[in-house]
């Protein structure tokens, strides 16, 4: 197994349980920390991609190195952004970091943009 | 990867093409906007707001009108530097009708913005926020249709995700803002999907421009030599380049980069998805869309969800339609979204039915219009680019696109005058509406025979291009969905009619008490909707004219542009 293999094969772990705390966690905090560890993952991948794609006699490729900074601005930027309105909803909701049961048909949901002036 | 730098530029790269400024001009004034409204408050921004959208809607203007009288696309090779390593921006047919429609509607939401915030004496805080969130979708919508590569149309959504968002919960309210996070988490979900295929894209093929990756997928064989010489230094080539391909010191690793293409598609397209909200992927779309404010929501449902998309559109039709040796799943592939558009059709307009509230009606009738957007993929992937098939299935696609961005920032406007005047937007109490509030009632209608597809709309030859591009190529079961969706709005809008038609009814709510008497709304923002109105019913008039527009540029490929002709 290759350095490269097995960033890659780690890579893949941490997309996984990213991805399954993404979707499955209720609590806002909790998912946002597993968009991060998913995105982590894909960091982790670029740089096994780095790695294996360089010629001889270079220790890597600049390229997908250049992305994964552009990339991880972009998750910083969204992660500052997620947990500000989710302090912003705290100083309205005591239930803030709930999200709402995802069974409920949306049809039938009461605050389905009751944000309206009444 | 060094060796690069010193590549040669690609084909008809070489050749500056005319209206380059242009493409750069189309990003500049946004983001300028953004700059400037960001330090200036009161009039200077309205003024600074104004002079930055007639001018990018003039370059939107010109765009189309240089690409109309080349029939070319139009390239800005950034910096000189050229694929694989250089960024270039390509404007082609498809590309700069989305240009040009999201001027014309940008420009008119910011002046029913102005209007409104005049009429009720908006804070200058929040208007410079709208101005800032404006000048970033508008921007980053521009910077979409423009890319040609994998990772500026990351940015760019990225760009435009973190503009459209704010603009969710502009207002504040609890319920505004856990739509906006929800949607957030969605697309931050969708944006490292998007990101992980674009990582796989790059260790399969080495490049993520569009260009040079069609031309890998096509693996021309006229044009092999050439191909050689400008993608030797890249790690592999596709198993379709045959074993002569398998050059370079790592090629060989990388023989099965169709499975791997395959599966970047797959997340990139799953990751766009969540974006766009195509069925089982909507859940967030109707809390956040209807809940927003009108100007807000008016720009979310008519441009930023075309925006993905537009990115989906790019991955299947530019680049993985090329894909000779893949075609089979490919097709499969396109049959599955169209079976999503499908269910998205029919669950959409079901769910507006049932509505209560006005402004929730016209956001699940954005859930189901999506739908229509991708049922033109299995007609695309299959026909030739520039076939008669192909081009009336993209004119179908596009015309769709457009028709719906116009109808639906008119109905959302017209929604949010209604609800303003009468202090809600409940469809059992608007009884009498048409009386009080004539031209937004009778626009919001304009715009549902549009969505429904009455002749002479632009939802009308969108609908009809679809129907007939499905039946000649012999899938005549999206026809029905196609006919099943647009009875399913009549209903709908038909409800909106009678109630809003019918005599004034005095309810007196128990907690409310008596409905306050309707207010009167500014003629200029009654004017600006029935505009957009108007425009989306009379663009089946010149249906004739963008069929020419759209096939400019179809054929992607720096080797194959003008080598495989139409």
């Amino acid at each position: 197994m290759t350095t490269a293999t097995l960033y890659g094969l780690l890579a893949a772990a941490l997309i996984g349980i990213g991805l399954f705390g993404a979707i499955l966690h209720r609590e806002f905090l909790r998912r946002i920390v597993a968009i991060n560890v998913l995105g982590a993952g894909v960091f982790l991948l670029f740089g096994a991609v780095a790695r294996r794609g360089a010629e001889a006699g270079v220790t890597s490729d600049p390229i997908p190195q250049a992305m994964v900074i552009t990339g991880i601005v972009v998750a910083f930027a969204g992660t500052a952004l997620a947990v500000a309105i989710l302090m912003r909803l705290a100083d309205h909701d005591d239930d803030a970091n709930v999200d709402e049961p995802s069974e409920q048909p949306p049809a039938h949901a009461p605050t389905g943009g009751s944000g309206d002036p009444p | 990867m060094t060796p690069l730098l010193a590549a040669a530029p690609v084909g008809i790269l070489a050749e500056p093409t005319r209206g380059t400024t242009l493409l750069v001009l189309l990003l500049a004034f946004p983001m300028l906007l953004a700059m400037v409204v960001f330090l200036a408050r009161g009039r200077l921004a309205t003024w600074s707001v104004l002079i930055a959208a007639l001018a990018t809607l003039g370059t939107a203007m010109a765009l189309v009108v240089q690409l109309l009288s080349t029939q070319e696309p139009i390239l800005s090779v950034l910096g000189g530097w050229t694929p694989p390593l250089g960024v270039v921006l390509r404007a082609d047919g498809i590309g700069g009708a989305m240009i040009l429609t999201t001027a014309f509607i940008a420009c008119a939401i910011a002046g029913f913005a102005e209007s409104s915030f005049r009429s009720t004496a908006t804070s200058d805080r929040r208007a410079q926020t709208f101005w800032l969130l404006l000048a970033g979708v508008w921007g980053a919508l521009n910077l979409v249709f423009l890319s040609n590569d994998l990772f500026t149309l990351f940015v760019a959504m990225e760009l435009l995700t973190f503009s459209a968002i704010p603009l969710v919960c502009l207002d504040g309210g609890a319920a505004p803002l856990r739509a906006a996070l929800r949607y957030l988490l969605f697309a931050m979900i969708g944006s490292m999907l998007y990101l992980l295929g674009a990582a796989i894209v790059y260790g399969s093929f080495g490049t993520l421009d569009l260009g040079v990756l069609a031309d890998q997928l096509r693996a021309v064989p006229f044009a092999q030599e050439e191909l050689m010489s400008a993608t030797s230094l890249l790690p592999s080539l596709p198993p379709s380049a045959g074993p002569d391909a398998a050059g370079g010191t790592v090629g060989a690793a990388h023989a099965s980069g169709g499975d791997h293409l395959l599966l970047a598609l797959a997340l990139m397209t799953v990751g766009m998805l969540a974006k766009t909200a195509l069925f089982p992927l909507h859940f967030w779309l109707p809390p956040a869309h209807g809940g927003a404010p009108p100007i807000s929501s008016a720009l979310l449902s008519a441009l930023v969800v075309k925006g993905s998309w537009f990115v989906v559109l790019r991955l299947w039709i530019d680049l993985a339609a090329n894909w000779t040796s893949g075609a089979a799943e490919v097709g499969a592939a396109s049959q599955f979204l169209a079976a999503l558009g499908a269910a998205a059709i029919l669950y959409g307009s079901v769910l507006a039915l049932r509505q209560q509230r006005l402004k929730l009606l016209v956001a699940y009738s954005t859930v189901a219009q999506i739908g229509y957007l991708f049922l033109v993929f299995p007609v695309l992937v299959a026909a030739a680019p520039g076939s008669p098939l192909a081009s009336a299935a993209m004119a179908g696609g596009m015309l769709q696109a457009i028709s719906h961005a116009f109808a639906k920032a008119a109905m959302f406007l017209a929604a949010g005058l209604i609800a303003e005047s009468f202090g809600h937007d409940r469809i059992s109490r608007l009884g009498g509406a048409v009386s009080v509030l004539p031209v937004p009632v009778i626009a919001f209608l304009i715009g549902g025979l549009s969505l429904m597809g009455i002749p002479p709309s632009g939802g009308f030859w969108a609908k009809w291009l679809i129907l007939s591009a499905t039946i000649t190529s012999g899938q005549w079961w999206w026809a029905l969905v196609v006919l099943a969706g647009g009875l399913l709005s009549g209903a709908y809008l038909y409800r909106v009619m009678v109630a809003t038609g019918g005599a004034a009814v005095e309810v007196i709510d128990p907690v409310d008490g008596p409905a306050p008497a309707p207010r009167p709304v500014p003629a200029a923002m009654q004017a600006i909707v029935l505009g957009l109105a108007l425009i989306s019913f009379l663009l089946g008039l010149v249906a004739v004219l963008p069929v020419d527009l759209f096939d400019i540029g179809r054929v992607v490929g720096w080797l194959s542009a003008g080598k495989v002709a139409p």
